[in-house]
């Protein structure tokens, strides 16, 4: 019989945690819960990503629920004390909502917490991803048992299309069509891939799922195999995730001993086998067919469709890829039906979406909200508003294949065809929030530096256009742009979009696209008033000293790193422009507000 | 860890019960030991290694114990508080280790409050 424990204490091990020093804090905790005779009483364990990184190390404490945020090693005697022997709650490690200032106890209450659903993250911050049995005890497996042992490989493809699943990875096209085609297709061999490249910089949801879930993702693989008949599969992930791997691998293995992968998983008569297989630091790697030559061990290139994957895909036999959060959607429409899944969401979306929210919000974290839920809610209810009291600008949703939505049409509901019809994509579900001080034509230029670098060179309109785009962009930024710029960048944008080889090239343009149709004033001010509006494009501000603000006390001169400020104590001092490298820390460094830029 | 079969699935999932009982919020029963100074100095820890001793032997997993600092009654302690999800919470006083084993068979497992050991139901009204 299981032991009995009064308390369950769940360290978060997600990489941010970790990085803050989580494990310190679960070693300190062990050794003082043993310093007070309590081991018997107290159970400590680490989980995976609980979502709310902004305020690790964070912990929790069960059966309560409180939730403790940003702990130290030194916290942990006092808190053992208080909390533990003492039954006091420790104010002062408790989460305070922004505008209330009254300490929130209970993680259900927190407004970060309170507003998500959790589908592909139902397990998170609830097992340790290293205990297999933790995971069944979550009802893990039941799924893929039914899978192959009640139902045939048509039925599972029905009740996946019924769900209204549709592609995490960024592209939404129904995954039980996906799986429709690669089931019909004839060939005694066929491959399951799990797409775990991640590229998009700035997203961690798949990390995040891998790293708190492995066997929800294996879950969904398996019973992909089972309605499409393959009994092999590659999970692709990249190399810079090491905890992720080294979760999957534990994962794997211990689904090996139990039998759950192998011949004849649960006497089913089916056989499945998964192998990892590590990305080599590629973006155009996480496109699905260069991904299929990557693993063939070929340089990651895309090629033309058609032949479809579902077709002709890994060594030329039908495949299946599907991003993570999709196998992690699986398990749960097989277990509790269609039906449910399809309540949540929207018509045409169906299910909930897992967003990897940073930038300039207060709460910073990964969050699962249903498909539908307005912008307005995740950026104000869930992520607390904007940082230090500014003023929204605009949200960057889906990476360096999407755009930017201003303030004025926040209301958007988060959905394939809203935000397809404002020009961004849903992506994969990075969302940057940007204040008042972002300038769009330099995140733009941001985006195209990162696509212009990761293009993969095949095909001309993506090679040379990226290129070519972004040269344009670093003219304007930098001060050079001309009349008649704008209206190349959107020819140009345009013709790549409609020739380029692949996803990559296809969708490089979004950013320059919407931010010229939502903030063509911005570019219009870099290249006629040369001005940067919002004080970020380096060569196009100026710092100046106010005369009669300046009170003399030197401080900022002696701060320069060029030395050029200069002027006598208790003078008004001047920058010199041609010595200034504009770094802003004279602007800092004020204590009068004296300096301003324009 | 040799291969499973799908009964053992179940099987696995009713060994990590309490684990999982203690951290989603299904339990049936809560009992509260009150472990406020008063109550620790009266021995309220006996009375939790009692209950968590009687959890272990017979195996249940439905029933989640906390402590909580002083319930207000400090001349009565060590004091606990039993709540059946959906019936009003019993407090019992003056404790000791027969009286927790048998408020442990009547009321957490056949649902019989002790009248004998009880002092109220229901909890105290805060304005």
């Amino acid at each position: 019989m299981e032991k009995a424990y009064r308390a369950n204490i769940l360290i978060c091990a997600g990489t941010s945690c970790v990085a803050f020093g989580s494990l310190k804090v679960r070693d300190a905790l062990v050794e003082e819960i043993n310093k007070r005779g309590l081991q018997d009483e107290v159970k400590v364990e680490t989980t995976g990503c609980n979502g709310f990184c902004a305020v690790g190390p964070l912990m929790i404490v069960y059966p309560e629920g409180i939730f403790y945020k940003q702990m130290t090693p030194d916290d942990i005697p006092f808190f053992v004390e208080e909390h533990l022997i003492k039954g006091r709650i420790v104010q002062k490690h408790l989460y305070e909502e922004i505008d209330k200032k009254e300490p929130v106890p209970l993680m259900s209450d927190i407004g970060f917490f309170k507003n998500q659903i959790l589908v592909a993250l139902k397990n998170r911050g609830l097992i340790d991803p290293e205990v297999i049995d933790e995971y069944i005890g979550r009802d893990g497996y039941a799924a893929t048992a039914k899978a192959l042992t009640e139902m045939t490989s048509e039925q599972i493809v029905d009740e996946i299309t019924k769900s209204g699943l549709r592609g995490r990875g960024g592209g939404g096209f129904p995954t039980g069509t996906k799986w429709k085609f690669c089931m019909q297709a004839q060939s005694d061999v066929k491959y399951v891939l799990c797409n775990a490249d991640e590229g998009d910089p700035g997203a961690f949801m798949d990390r995040s799922v891998l790293e708190s879930d492995p066997h929800t993702v294996l879950e969904g693989m398996i019973i992909g195999g089972k309605a499409i008949g393959a009994h092999k599969a590659y999970i692709y992930v990249r190399a810079e995730y090491p905890l992720a791997i080294k979760r999957l691998n534990i994962a794997i293995q211990q689904a090996k001993d139990y039998g759950l992968l192998g011949e004849n998983i649960l006497d089913s008569g089916f056989d499945f086998d998964i192998e990892l297989y590590h990305g080599a630091g590629a973006f155009v790697c996480g496109e699905e067919t260069a991904l299929m030559k990557s693993i063939e061990g070929k340089r990651g290139m895309p090629r033309p469709r058609p032949p479809f994957p579902a077709h002709k895909g890994l060594f030329d036999k039908p495949t299946v890829l599907n991003n993570v959060e999709t196998y992690a959607n699986i398990a749960q429409i097989i277990l509790r039906g269609a039906e449910w899944f399809a309540s949540l969401g929207t018509e045409k979306s169906k299910g909930t979406k897992v967003f990897a929210l940073s930038g300039d919000v207060n709460n910073i974290g990964l969050i699962e909200v249903p498909m539908g839920i307005p912008l307005r809610t995740i950026v104000y209810d869930i992520g607390g508003g904007i940082k230090n009291g500014k003023k929204l600008r605009a949200v960057q949703i889906g990476g360096p294949s999407g755009g930017f939505i201003p303030e004025r049409i926040i209301d958007t509901p988060v959905d394939y065809e809203s935000i397809t019809g404002t020009g961004a994509i849903m992506g994969s579900g990075g969302m940057v929030v940007m204040d008042e001080t972002s300038c769009m034509v330099d995140m733009a230029k941001f985006f195209l530096g990162f696509t212009a670098d990761e293009s993969c060179g095949k095909c001309t309109p993506c090679r040379v256009g990226t290129t070519v785009l972004l040269n344009k962009l670093t003219d304007i930024a930098e001060g050079r742009g001309k009349p008649g710029d704008v209206e190349i960048l959107e020819r140009i944008s345009k013709n790549i979009i409609a020739s380029a080889l692949c996803g990559l090239g296809q969708t490089a343009p979004n950013p320059v696209l919407t931010s010229i149709k939502y903030f063509r004033d911005e570019y219009d001010a870099h290249i006629y008033d040369k001005k940067c509006p919002a004080g970020v494009c380096k060569a196009l501000i100026k710092y100046v000293i106010d005369p009669e603000k300046c009170t003399g006390c030197m401080a900022c001169s002696k701060k320069c790193p060029q030395n050029a400020i200069s002027g006598e104590k208790k003078q008004p001092h001047t920058i010199d422009q041609s010595l200034c490298i504009k770094c802003g820390i004279c602007y800092d460094t004020c204590k009068f507000d004296a300096i301003h830029y324009e | 860890m040799a291969k499973i079969k799908i009964q053992d699935l179940k099987l696995i999932k009713d060994k990590v019960q309490a684990t999982t009982t203690m951290r989603d919020g299904t339990h049936r029963v809560k009992i509260t030991v009150h472990m406020g100074t008063c109550g620790i100095a009266a021995g309220a820890r006996k009375i939790m290694d009692a209950f968590l001793d009687e959890i272990e032997k017979k195996g249940i997993t439905d029933v989640i114990l906390t402590s909580s600092g002083c319930a207000g009654l400090c001349s009565h302690e060590p004091m606990a508080t039993v709540e059946i999800r959906g019936e009003t919470p019993i407090k019992y006083v003056y404790l000791d280790k027969e009286k927790t084993k048998r408020i442990f068979e009547e009321h957490v497992l056949n649902g019989k409050p002790v009248m004998d050991y009880a002092l109220a139901q229901g909890s105290e009204t805060t304005r």
